[in-house]
């Protein structure tokens, strides 16, 4: 089953205006958790294109984390609400093409929620290092034509 | 043995090729021939909703796109219980009728004709549409390629593409006809009966006026006895778009008849390791091999088959080429390969007069063109006769109607095991210890396919994968004595 | 002037691309003024033999349609780039794969199963199934080898150009036949035959604002005509798909599926439309707006109708 020394790596789109916030405060709190997700910060959840989530997997990601504010709260009004509908399509898709539903996750965690991010990046953290590594390209896209 | 390979055989559609295995005199031992293609669709269109299949199986293939469609199309009624209005119903027969019109023109001068027109035996080079245009003049090509253009047009009224048509949903179709839609249809359908008409003429001065090519024709070397099988409406006269499922013996007697839902107690599919192609037979006669007769459950299901398995045309002028043709060939059925050719425009010529009922049909401007269903989808069967063929869907769905199950048989395939002992026969009469094998001559050999105006890509919807490889030694006697195999 | 080289070939493909091009109508007889069609297997008698006697890149130009499926269709794909000076990957299924790619989908087992065993038709009590290699009392047959998936022709050897569509349109075809025997050549790896923006620019009916409360499947209602599909809830992919095509499917009240592949510029089709169906649904209560996404069946099918093979992910693990 799982290799107990593998290490997940994770990317995660936060949005500027609350998790990323928030994932600062969980630093300058100095609150221990996990280094396996590495951020990446958008202006808006909205941002996030499908396509950087599929990217991401097939460029080595074992999992990925999308960040956003509360419902009711964005920047931009809709913006998380646009990446909410996306996500629940994207998770119907996953499963037609075998990719296990816990290796992606969206979650609303506001600049004022640096314990919450912890908490979400420890969870995520386990939960892909259980499903082990993804290698979507050694071990699927490279699996060749011939006889 | 030594063996001369047909790699790949031409003026078809789909991927084939010849074996022909010589004996040390040079006589043909055997021939076989392999179907090399596959692409899965009886398993890649699962889990798709099921109103979609009239849209992914027509690229099956892309010369009878219509015809998987609206197999496709009257499976989902099926599915949906659910029947068209009757102006629907006029809408697709109508759609259908005008592509026969255009399928089996590409067919008689394209495909099979560039053999009579050009000559069997010459260039390569010129043995093609582009060499009969030359040959004929510009203005009966001219006449070939408006006929085709016109069906596209009408394709592309109804089912909103030239190739590839979209108008089918369960229930009727998408789009009704207007007026003056219908008046460019009327003139269009006009035009077909000429063309059609026209269309015999050639086959009389090319064909049945050389008497090399009736000899040809009549000859034994390309004559099989099998059953034959086609749709028929309730009068038992051919009918493309639907009713029943007739067969008739060799002899020419009923020997079946059967609704779409119940094709399964009559057709089975047999399976050969030299081929990705499957061999339907008749389950109540059963699978004997490749031998033709009574005995063997091999049909046949061709345009001849189709008026084989029938009892006349529905359309006047049609009718009459129909008597012609029996009355000249020695009376029903005609079991000559070549003959199909014939029964080929028969079928155009009637297609072309039920085009044109239909333009004229008070109803076919009706805006009811569709039902919206209301039962639980679940399971249906529909079958049309695509020009080369019977042509079944059976789909199995789930109750919010994404498909679970899909089961085709579709035109050639029904052929295979009949065009198979037809390859063989005419490599047999063509071949012998002496003869110069030359490439004219293996398109003799061709030609015994070719009548059947073969679409392999529809054949091979399905998709094996690799192959366990296995090898079996046989002595002289043919005796199995060894096997070797790696799986 | 003497006259050009031409050859098509098909590889797992339906023949569609072959009728696409004879849609030419009047004009294939100019095609056959600039050129000799010197490999044609639907319409013309040369074989594979002939091919192999040509020299290198002694035919000028090949439309190769279908995609890689067996080790034939490979084979043949590299013996035309050899024997080729240009070699454009022609239609859907050459470019991305196409219908057949939605075999992507499934394990080959399972397909080989469905096919020789399962099939309620099929009589195979020994389970017999094709063989690359076998031996018959007079000698020996063989066929190619079936790959675990389906490939785009540009995964086995280089292209010059690709011409999308399923199949492309004849006037377009015509675009590129006149841009090609003009000589300006356009830059390698172009994608031609295709018309600026996306099929929506090509769409004559009224588009609003794109906000829809329930998606249904186009059987469930009878759409009014002049409006555009999707704002009515049905799944359509003209949005996502680039403009050549006339928008023919739409003038027939049904719903684009995207035959044209991804406009410029876009990686993975399927995604980018994921993108806009996820973003329109007219509400911000979470719980509506999960349940409205969810009555988008088939995602896969749907949006990769077409492109599946080319997709970022290519193919399902199974």
């Amino acid at each position: 089953m799982a290799n107990q020394t593998f290490e997940p790596r994770i990317i995660g789109f936060l949005c500027r205006w609350c998790t990323y916030t928030g994932a600062d405060l969980a630093g300058t709190s100095r609150i221990q958790y996990p280094p396996n997700v590495i951020p990446i910060r958008v202006m808006c959840s909205g941002r996030v294109d499908p396509t950087f989530i599929i990217k991401a997997l097939v460029e080595g990601a074992d999992g990925v984390l999308i960040g956003g504010c509360h419902p009711g709260d964005c920047h931009y009004s809709v913006g998380n609400y646009r990446c909410w509908g996306r996500f629940n399509l994207l998770l119907k898709l996953l499963d037609q093409f075998g990719i296990e539903r816990d290796r992606v996750r969206l979650e609303w965690i506001s600049a004022s929620e640096g314990d919450r991010y912890a908490q979400v990046v420890a969870e995520i953290t386990e939960t892909v290092r259980k499903l082990g590594p993804l290698n979507w390209k050694e071990k699927v896209i490279a699996k060749e034509a011939a006889a | 043995m030594k063996k001369v390979s047909i790699d790949p055989i031409t003026r078809l559609e789909g991927h084939g090729k010849i074996e022909i295995f010589l004996d040390d005199k040079g006589d043909v031992a055997n021939a076989y021939l392999q179907i090399p293609e596959l692409r899965g669709f009886e398993k890649f269109c699962e889990g798709r909703p099921v109103e979609e299949l009239p849209r992914i199986t027509p690229r099956i293939c892309g010369v009878c796109p219509e015809a998987h469609h609206m197999a496709a199309t009257k499976a989902c009624d099926a599915v949906f219980h659910v029947e068209p209005p009757s102006a629907g119903k006029k809408v697709r027969e109508l759609l259908y009728n005008s592509f026969f019109v255009g399928d089996h023109t590409t067919h008689f001068y394209a495909l099979g004709g560039p053999d009579f027109v050009m000559g069997p035996q010459s260039n390569p080079a010129e043995r093609n549409i582009l060499g009969v245009i030359a040959k004929v003049g510009l203005e009966i090509g001219g006449k070939v390629i408006k006929c085709r253009a016109l069906q596209h047009d009408i394709a592309r009224i109804i089912g909103g593409r030239q190739i590839n048509p979209t108008c089918g949903l369960p229930g009727g179709v998408s789009k009704a006809i207007t007026e003056e839609e219908r008046k460019t249809i009327e003139e269009a359908a006009t035009f077909f009966v000429e063309f059609a008409k026209f269309s015999f003429q050639i086959l009389e001065d090319v064909v049945l006026k050389n008497k090399a090519y009736v000899d040809l024709i009549l000859s034994d070397m390309f004559k099989q006895k099998t059953y034959y099988m086609g749709l028929v409406d309730k009068d038992n006269k051919v009918n493309f778009y639907g009713d029943e499922v007739r067969v008739v013996d060799p002899d020419g007697k009923e020997f079946a008849k059967y609704q779409p839902k119940d094709y399964l107690q009559h057709v089975a599919e047999h399976v050969e390791p030299w081929s990705y192609l499957k061999f339907p037979f008749l389950k109540k006669v059963g699978w004997k091999g490749l031998v033709d007769g009574k005995d063997s459950g091999i049909y046949q299901a061709t345009p001849l088959s189709r008026l084989n398995a029938s009892d006349g045309m529905a359309t006047p002028l049609a009718q009459e080429q129909y008597d012609r043709m029996y009355k000249t060939l020695g009376g029903k059925p005609v079991h000559a390969t070549l003959a199909t050719h014939w029964a080929r425009l028969v079928e155009l010529l009637y297609a072309a007069e039920r085009t044109l009922e239909l333009a004229k049909d008070p109803e076919i401007t009706s805006p009811n063109v569709r039902t919206i269903p209301t039962e639980t989808p679940t399971e249906g069967v529909g079958i049309v006769e695509a020009p080369r063929g019977t042509l079944t869907h059976h789909y199995i769905t789930d109750e919010k109607g994404i498909v679970k199950k899909v089961n085709l048989i579709v035109g050639t395939t029904n052929n295979y095991g009949s065009i198979s002992m037809a390859v063989k026969k005419a490599a047999k009469g063509l071949i012998k210890a002496g003869t110069q094998v030359s490439e004219g001559l293996l398109n003799m050999v061709e030609m015994a396919f070719r009548a059947y105006d073969p679409c392999f890509g529809c054949a091979t919807h399905s998709l094996p994968g690799k192959m366990p490889f296995s090898v079996e030694i046989f002595d002289g006697k043919g005796n199995l004595i060894q096997t070797l195999s790696r799986s | 002037m003497s006259k050009g080289k031409l050859a098509l070939y098909w590889a797992a493909s339906c023949g569609g691309c072959e009728i696409a091009v004879l849609e030419l109508r009047e004009k294939i007889l100019k095609v056959a003024e600039a050129f000799d069609i010197v490999f044609w297997p639907v319409a013309v008698d040369f074989k594979y033999k002939d091919v192999e006697a040509m020299a290198d890149k002694e035919i000028d130009l090949c439309l190769f349609n279908g995609g890689i499926r067996t080790s034939e269709n490979e084979h043949i794909a590299k013996l035309l780039r050899k024997k080729s000076k240009v070699l454009v990957s022609f239609g859907a299924c050459a470019t991305w794969g196409g219908i057949p790619g939605l075999a992507n989908g499934f394990k080959r087992e399972s397909i080989l199963e469905r096919a020789y065993f399962e099939t309620p038709s099929t009589d195979n009590p020994q389970k017999t199934l094709p063989q690359t290699g076998y031996k018959v009392p007079e000698g020996d047959l063989t066929l190619p080898s079936l790959y675990d998936r389906v490939m785009p022709l540009k995964s086995v050897v280089d292209v010059e150009y690709f011409i999308p569509g399923c199949p492309p349109i004849a006037d377009r075809i015509w675009d590129v036949i006149l841009v090609l025997l003009s000589g300006k050549l356009p830059p390698k790896g172009a994608t031609v035959g295709i018309l600026p923006k996306t099929c929506c620019d090509e769409c004559l009916k009224t588009k609003e604002e794109k906000k829809v409360k329930k998606f249904v499947r186009p059987w469930e209602i009878i759409p009014d005509p002049k409006k555009c599909l999707l704002e009515q809830g049905i799944v359509c992919m003209g949005p996502a798909t680039q403009a050549g095509c006339g928008a023919q499917c739409t003038s027939a009240n049904m719903p684009c599926r995207g035959c044209y592949g991804p406009a410029e510029g876009v990686e993975d089709m399927g995604l980018k439309m994921l993108g806009a169906l996820g973003a329109i649904v007219d509400s911000t209560d979470p719980d509506e707006i999960q349940k409205v996404v969810s009555e988008i069946e088939d995602p896969m099918g749907t949006l990769y109708r077409f492109t599946l093979a080319d997709s970022l992910l290519r193919r399902a693990r199974t």
